[in-house]
């Protein structure tokens, strides 16, 4: 009898905890301590802030509020997933984890869940192939795309010639540093240059013994593919050792305010990009109206149009509007985590639509499907011009080399089906 | 009041040498296998298991299998995450090289191939001790992280160097991948857990324990009591490496479901598996779950707390959760330097005596 009544109390609380109104849930897992903090930050504080600014200034999508739960990761896979289950019962719409560890954990387990994840520029490359992977979108670009794109800008320099040049590749020793050497090893085949491949270990801080190699072999290109603390201890480590600032290329993740060196030193330092920089958009305009000077911001308000604050924005806007696409589709405010799978499948983003956001030519236009879950993989590069202190882009938005980047990506797609029993899917 | 030991005779010797001898141990050690076995799996939900038991499971055999070599062999080991990277990493392999296998197999398997590696690796402990012990199987740690990062063969030449665990079942029930309820994976977590703790226990009790802790307690008096030192160490080696290979495969197969050695297996998991260890009770198997449930559970209960509880920023709360939880080692550490089980044995002989302490 007792029993029953405590049962009764008990289900009831639960009942009522749970919150009544549903609002469209987008998660954020961000790391705002550790190792990763000083990049972890910018992008959570962008991804909080749009989604501010659409409850402030439009009272949500379609007339729904939206709420940002957000989870510390820390970088850490363990804590991702207890971020993830911790999560996933407030009604997640989509996970953005912002870590291609946290990426290859969740990939298996949301499509179980039937919650898509959106990895915007990180993630696993193969997740493009839609047949396989239903339920992982890594659009507008992926680190497959960077390469090339950052291959075709070498060539573009050389006047379409690379054959017997030298290229290294610097690289975090982890899951994302590795993502790219299939890629340039088939572009090596390709376009016949000489790739070296130089990785640095977790967190980067310890890098002489790289860069020793790099001064004795010194190679004529150096790309790299850093996060955190390993990108300023790599331009610190090449200006010492004068290696032309010009002749190295980043890729987004090694491409921001923090990792350029103060004064001069990192001066024509170039990096791959997916999205436009600065805050020349009139969405920054709408930030600043209902969301800074409202004093909601997510963070301190500092890093408003940094580039890994715009990349946490673009993020959320086009998650924003993927949500927008499945209301559509589904002709319901109310959507779950299914439709909003349906609505990243079928987003076309187009000028119009970025012109509508604000964000007119802030990153390229583009279509998802059913077998292309990544894009075009549309990518740009910046400069830093370190007299204005701030990054320019000086090459616009160019597709990579699709022909070499689309067999790497199905075969890698076909060895996870095979490996995990997938059927893929019919598109 | 709770232990009523007059009238408990014990007739015969097999009743005086068990393993619980006084009654209410005993009554408490099926108790707790009760709540274990059926009422947690009654509750368990998608986050308690994930979040908060698999992961308690899956470190608490970490640290019976250190326990065996630092608590009851003395032999001061770093080399955990590298061990427990061996244990993933063969269960990767033969999770993709032979799909048709069964899980509980490939897990001992993994633990089999950790336990010939931690062997070897513990060669040098023959010659040397203490510290410069431990600076070697550190050197064992980066090696063989450094190993598995290097050689694609070991991660299936995927790009970036991570391995994902498949879907298997066990009987047909589907114990890894996505699929897995709750319930199924936690259950086979808790299988190897007792087991092993039955195990380790057994172990210490018998002649290899006995000359396990001979040799920690003064090497030289057990080698000539008789106790061969080579086999003492190895055999030590060998077993702690298996069950900290079993964690290893527990941990990537049944609770990461993928994983990348860099991060998931690096010198901060040895050193987090050495404070379990040590803040449990150096040679206890009671003290390795409870140091387990320390380190896995206090984190995850003030993040609840202090971010779902009391509203705090994630960023501000994670670094309370460092200082709250690096404050409570020190107390513990000051408050009883042989750790959470020896705090447990106090009280154990205080209620024995009481109400009538001396």
């Amino acid at each position: 009898m007792k029993f029953t009544k405590l049962a009764t109390v008990a289900l009831t609380t639960i009942a009522v905890s749970v919150p009544v109104a549903a609002d469209l849930v987008f998660p954020s897992l961000s790391y705002r301590t550790g190792p990763y903090a000083a990049g972890g930050t910018p992008v959570a504080d962008g991804y909080a802030d749009y989604f501010t600014l659409l409850n402030e200034r439009d009272g949500g999508i379609q007339g729904i509020k939206t709420s940002v739960p957000e989870c510390e990761t820390g970088y850490n896979t363990a804590k991702g997933v207890e971020c993830y289950e911790s999560t996933k019962g407030l009604g997640a719409l989509v996970y953005q984890p912002l870590s291609t560890g946290i990426t290859y954990q969740l990939i298996p387990k949301a499509a179980a869940d039937d919650i898509p994840l959106l990895t915007t520029g990180y993630g696993r490359t193969s997740a493009a192939n839609g047949s396989v992977f239903s339920h992982a979108f890594n659009f507008p670009a992926n680190y497959w795309a960077g390469a090339s794109r950052i291959i075709n800008r070498i060539k573009h320099e050389n006047g379409g010639d690379i054959a017997d040049r030298n290229i290294a590749l610097l690289y975090h020793n982890s899951g994302y540093g590795k993502e790219p050497i299939p890629t340039l090893k088939a572009l090596a085949e390709k376009e016949g240059y000489n790739l070296t491949l130089i990785p640095v270990d977790h967190p980067g801080q310890e890098q002489k013994s790289q860069w020793l190699q790099i001064r004795r072999e010194r190679p004529d290109n150096i790309i790299i593919y850093g996060w955190g603390v390993m990108n300023q201890v790599a331009l610190k480590e090449a200006a010492n050792i004068r290696y032309p600032m010009d002749q190295m290329i980043g890729i987004w993740w090694s491409g921001t305010e923090n990792d350029v060196l103060e004064g001069m030193a990192s001066d024509g330092y170039k990096a791959a990009t997916y999205h436009a920089v600065g805050n020349d958009f009139p969405v920054f305009d709408d930030i600043n109206e209902y969301v800074v000077k409202r004093g909601l911001t997510a963070g301190d308000g500092s890093n408003v149009g940094t580039p890994l604050y715009n990349r946490g924005l673009y993020a959320a806007a086009l998650a924003a509007e993927a949500a927008r696409t499945a209301q559509k589709m589904h002709k319901t405010a109310n959507i779950n985590s299914g439709m909003m799978r349906d609505g990243l499948e079928n987003l076309v983003i187009t000028e119009e639509v970025m012109t509508r956001l604000g964000m007119a030519g802030f990153g390229p236009s583009f279509s998802v499907s059913c077998e292309n879950h990544g894009g075009p993989g549309s990518v740009g590069i910046q400069q830093w011009d370190a007299s204005a202190r701030e990054w320019k882009m000086i090459d616009g938005f160019e597709a990579p080399d699709m022909d070499v980047i689309l067999p790497l990506i199905n075969a890698d797609a076909e060895a996870y089906a095979a490996e995990n029993n997938i059927a893929p899917r019919d598109c | 009041m709770f232990y009523r030991e007059s009238g408990d005779f014990k007739k015969t010797y097999k009743l005086d040498s068990q393993t619980f001898p006084i009654k209410f141990d005993r009554w408490r050690y099926y108790f707790v296998m009760l709540v274990a076995f059926i009422v947690v799996p009654m509750f368990l939900t998608d986050y308690s298991a994930n979040a908060v038991m698999i992961p308690f499971l899956v470190w608490a055999i970490a640290a019976l299998g250190l326990n065996i070599l630092v608590g009851y062999c003395g032999q001061l080991s770093l080399g955990t995450g590298g061990f427990m990277a061996v244990g993933a990493y063969s269960t990767y392999k033969l999770m993709t090289s032979f799909p048709g296998m069964d899980m509980i197999s490939v897990i001992m398997l993994s633990g089999l191939v950790t336990a010939v590696v931690g062997a070897f690796f513990g060669l040098p402990s023959l010659r040397i001790k203490g510290f410069y012990l431990a600076v070697v199987t550190l050197a064992a740690q980066f090696f063989l992280v450094w190993l598995l990062n290097k050689v694609p063969w070991f991660y299936n030449y995927s790009a970036s160097g991570q391995i994902s665990a498949p879907q298997r079942e066990l009987f047909g029930i589907v114990v890894t991948g996505p699929h897995a309820t709750p319930v199924a994976a936690y259950l086979f977590c808790l299988i190897f857990a007792v087991g092993l703790a039955w195990i380790a226990r057994n172990l210490t009790r018998g002649r290899m324990g006995r000359s396990w802790m001979a040799i920690r307690d003064m090497d030289i008096a057990a080698e000539i009591i008789g106790v061969n030192p080579l086999m003492a160490k190895l055999s030590a080696f060998a077993v702690s490496s298996f069950f900290i290979g079993v964690s290893g495969a527990l941990l990537f197969s049944v609770y990461l479901g993928a994983a990348e050695v860099t991060e998931a297996f690096s010198i901060n998991v040895s050193f987090a598996v050495l404070f379990m260890v040590i803040i449990g009770g150096l040679g206890s198997i009671f003290g390795s779950f409870i140091g387990a449930a320390f380190m896995v559970l206090m984190p995850v209960l003030l993040k609840n707390i202090l971010v779902g509880g009391l509203g705090w920023p994630t960023d501000l709360a994670a670094h309370f959760e460092l200082i709250i939880v690096g404050g409570l080692i020190l107390v513990f550490l000051i408050v009883e330097p042989h750790g959470l089980a020896q705090m447990a044995r106090v009280l154990k002989e205080k209620l024995r005596l009481w109400p009538f302490p001396h």
